[in-house]
Parts: structure tokens; sequence; C-alpha cells
């Protein structure tokens, strides 16, 4: 019954965030702002962990592969399959629930407990889509590049402990990399982030917006945003899995 | 003017609204007095629309606000200025900002218009020099006045203030109730304050209503209410020493 009622809850809320806005340039400038703070401001940390994971992850397909019947290349292929299908678009999605998801739920739980939502309303503005319609296109938009330049870090990062520790040559895992490659499995990959860009923005969002009580509430709606958020982006992550690749 | 008929709610179980009626006159500061617990601040959210009463309802200038489509409540509330208890001034914006944004939001003037308006605003509730300044940079008594130019930006037909003098030193609750008082009569609004100073009461009073246990337990004036033999409302008022000696007082003249 509980998950019935958030559900229902969750998209009516939605039915309020796409209504008409009031002033477009309004909205326009909040999603600028939104862009550097959901966006730009995570470039720090999708770099550091694409780099690394992108170095982990050949490290370990080496390590597990190292059969003279398979061949070096190989690795870098599985590293780029790895991190294109899945590091890149789901585990960054993951991390910015994390870091993005928490932030929009306690921005408007904040909000909300300290009766500025209720300001809002009382003006006449429609505060779910003034306060939740920004993030969302922000995210929609810059998730993307984000995921884009986590991709090419990654297999950088790939080739860089390859070539490092000398366990596979740089013209190996360069040939791995342009081996077989599909375009599709990209255009995959953006549609899952787009995806999880929305699920990311307006289960935080919701989380926060129907925050009641005190200050406690807010940080209990912030650890909810991430959880479910992540739960939710994990049976989408199956669902298109299923949907486009199959 | 506002009217408020038979208006009832409940949350769960618990009834903390039973048939209140009342009218809040134009150009008057209207006053709701009460206990904590008592209701004032769930009739202050009913009637601008924030709770969704059980029965009963509200007439702006004879528009039953709960009857009104989606726009035309949105129309409604573009005359309405509100100043909360907790003064819900917008953190991320400057004092100027904060003002601006029912104009930008709302208005139909050039952007330098709405400057002006907006200095207009922050300078008759003497505020001025400060509108860069955030609302964490400023002190309780000013984020009241920003709230009170915010509220006032719009030129509204209807002011709500929660409790206005909470968390303020005595000195500047009363700047802010001459400030409200002032500004009811300057702009013709109807003004609501949900109050339990009673300072505030005796100062800016004009018409109050006294709820006990969710009801509209009395209704009258400053004077009347000093006549007032209301066991109830006479035990909330003159709950301390120096209240009793001001109404001996000034039933004295």
């Amino acid at each position: 019954m509980n998950l019935l009622f958030h559900t229902g809850h969750y998209f009516q809320l939605l039915g309020e965030v796409f209504s008409k806005p009031e002033r477009f340039s309004l909205y326009w400038k909040r999603t600028v702002e939104e862009i550097d703070l959901l966006g730009v401001k995570s470039l720090g940390i999708v770099a550091l962990l694409s780099v690394f994971m992108g170095a982990v992850i050949t490290i370990q397909t080496k390590t597990n592969i190292d059969s003279p019947l398979i061949q070096s290349w190989v690795v870098g292929f599985a590293a780029r399959q790895s991190t294109i299908l899945e590091f890149s678009p789901t585990i960054i999605s993951l991390i910015l629930a994390g870091k993005v998801g928490s932030n929009i739920a306690a921005e408007i739980g904040s909000m909300r407990v300290k009766e500025q939502i209720d300001a809002l309303d009382i003006m006449g503005v429609n505060s779910a889509g003034y306060l939740i319609l920004p993030k969302v296109v922000a995210a929609i938009l810059i998730f993307p590049f984000l995921v884009v330049i986590s991709m090419f870090l990654s297999i950088f990062g790939g080739w860089m402990a390859g070539s490092l520790t000398g366990i596979v040559s740089s013209d190996d895992y360069i040939m791995g990399i342009q081996s077989g490659f599909v375009p599709w499995h990209v255009t995959y990959a953006l549609i899952k982030t787009v995806v999880f860009a929305i699920i990311i923005t307006t289960v935080s969002a919701y989380q926060g917006y129907y925050t009641s009580g005190g200050t406690r509430e807010v940080g209990i709606s912030s650890t909810k945003a991430v959880v479910y958020s992540d739960v939710v982006i994990l049976i989408m992550n199956y669902l298109l899995t299923q949907l486009l690749l199959i | 003017m506002i009217e408020v008929k038979h208006l009832s709610k409940r949350f769960g179980k618990t009834q903390v609204l039973s048939d209140i009626s009342a009218v809040f006159a134009k150009g008057r500061v209207n006053q709701v007095i009460g206990k904590s617990g008592s209701g004032k601040s769930v009739l202050c959210k009913c009637i601008v629309g924030l709770f969704v009463p059980e029965e009963g309802e509200v007439l702006y200038d004879g528009r039953s606000f709960h009857l009104l489509d989606k726009e035309q409540k949105r129309q409604v509330r573009q005359e309405i200025g509100m100043l909360f208890q907790s003064s819900a001034l917008f953190d991320s914006l400057s004092v100027l900002d904060n003002v601006l944004f029912p104009l930008r939001m709302f208005a139909t003037m050039s952007e330098g218009e709405m400057m002006d308006r907006a200095h207009l605003c922050l300078k008759r509730v003497n505020i001025e020099g400060k509108e860069k300044l955030f609302p964490s940079e400023i002190s309780g008594g000013m984020q009241k006045r920003v709230g009170i130019a915010r509220a006032i930006a719009m030129n509204p037909k209807y002011l709500f203030v929660d409790e206005p003098n909470s968390g303020l030193d005595p000195q500047t609750s009363i700047v802010i109730d001459n400030l409200i008082n002032e500004l009811t009569a300057e702009y013709d609004m109807t003004t609501i304050m949900i109050t339990h100073d009673m300072n505030s009461v005796m100062e800016a009073g004009d018409n109050i209503l006294f709820i006990h246990e969710g009801k509209a337990w009395w209704q009258g004036t400053r004077q009347e209410l000093l006549d007032s033999e209301n066991a109830e409302l006479n035990a909330f008022i003159f709950a301390s020493g120096l209240m009793r000696k001001v109404k001996e007082a000034m039933r004295k003249g």
C-alpha cells in the first residue's frame, strides 16, 4: 500500500513538475545554474573515479584471462566494453545519485522545513515546477557529457595502467579498444544515462519536496533519496538492457 | 474583505478546527490570537489554501477560494502577500533578489521598473544599503522587514502575517507592529495577523478573533476585549500580572 501511495504521489508530482513554466527566462536561468551545480561541479569526482576504475578493470581483466589461448589485445576490448556498457553509464550514475541526489533532497527538504516552498505556493508560483524542472533539464543535458568524458578517461586509465605496469603493451591495448566497436553501444549507454538522470533528479526531489519536520527529517530524506534512486536505477538498468541489447 | 464560513479541519482523527466563522475587514489589522496549539496557524494555512479544509469555505471579496480552478487560485494568490514566522526568505538569493522575485515571476514591468519597485519597498521598510547581503548575513528583525518588503512588492490586497514578533526583542517588535499597521492603512489591505504576543494585541489589534480548542471562541475590538467577561479569553490575555495591571490602568483611562 505504501509503495502504491508513493508511486501515485510521485507521478502526481511529476505532473506538476512538467506543467507550463510561469516565466521561461527565469526557469532557463535556473537551469544554467543547475548545469554548473549538478554537472560541472561533479566533473572532478567523475574524472578521478573513471581513471582509476579503468586502470583496475584493465589489471583485473588481464590477471583473469592470463591464458596463452587468449590474445593480449582482448584486455583492451574487455576494458572498453565494460566501460561503455556498464561502468560509465551505470556506476557513474550511482555515484551521481549519491552526490547529486543527496544534494537535491537536502536543498529542497530544507526549503520545505523553512517554509520557503509554502512562500512560493502562496505567491502563486508552481513550486514543484520552479524547483525541480530546472534540475531535471540540467541533468538530462549535462549527465551524457559527464558519461562520455568518463568513457574516455576510463579507457585512458586502462591504457596507462597497462602500459605503466607492462601487463599489456600500448599497441595491443589500442588494437583491443578499436576491435569490434559497435556504435549502438554508445547510444545505448547515453539512453541509459538520460533515463538515470531523470530518475536521480525526480526521485531525490520527491524525497525533499515531501519532507516534513525538521533538520533530522531532512537528513532522512537525503539518505532515502540516494537509496531509492540507486534501487530504481538498478531496476531500470536491467529493464533497459533487456529492451535495448537483446 | 475575507470571510471564513463554517471552516473545519482535521488531521487524521484530531479535529484541529471546528466550525470557524469570521469576517476579516478591509483596511484593518485583524488579529487571530490563542494559545500555542489552538489552531491559529492551521486556520491561516486553510485561508491561504495551503491546507484544504474538510468543511466550510473561504471567500476573498466574495470569491470562494476552494471552488476556484487552478488558474483562478493562482490569480488570487498573486493578490496575497505573506510574512512567515521564519521569514521564509530564499537563502540563495540576496535581499534585493528576494524582493525582486515575485516581480520577476509575475510583473509585466521592465527590469528598470522592477528595480525601482524593489528599492521602494526596501526603503519603505527601512532597509537600505543591505541589498547585496544574503538573508543569513542580516539580523532576525531585518529578515522580517525584508519579508514584509517581499510581501508588499506585488501591491497585495491581502496580507497574512504569522507570528511577526517571534524571536524579536520588544523594541524591534514594536517597529514591526507599527510597520504592519502603517502598510495596512497605506495599501488599504485586509491584514490577518496570527499572534500570541499581547503587546501586538494592544498595539495593532483592530479586530480580534480568539481561537480556543479549535473553535472561534470570541471576536471583538481591543476595547471590547478589555471589558470582556469571557473566562477563557481573560485567562489567556491576562495570564501575567503585568497584563492585569495594564487592564486596570486602561479601564481607569
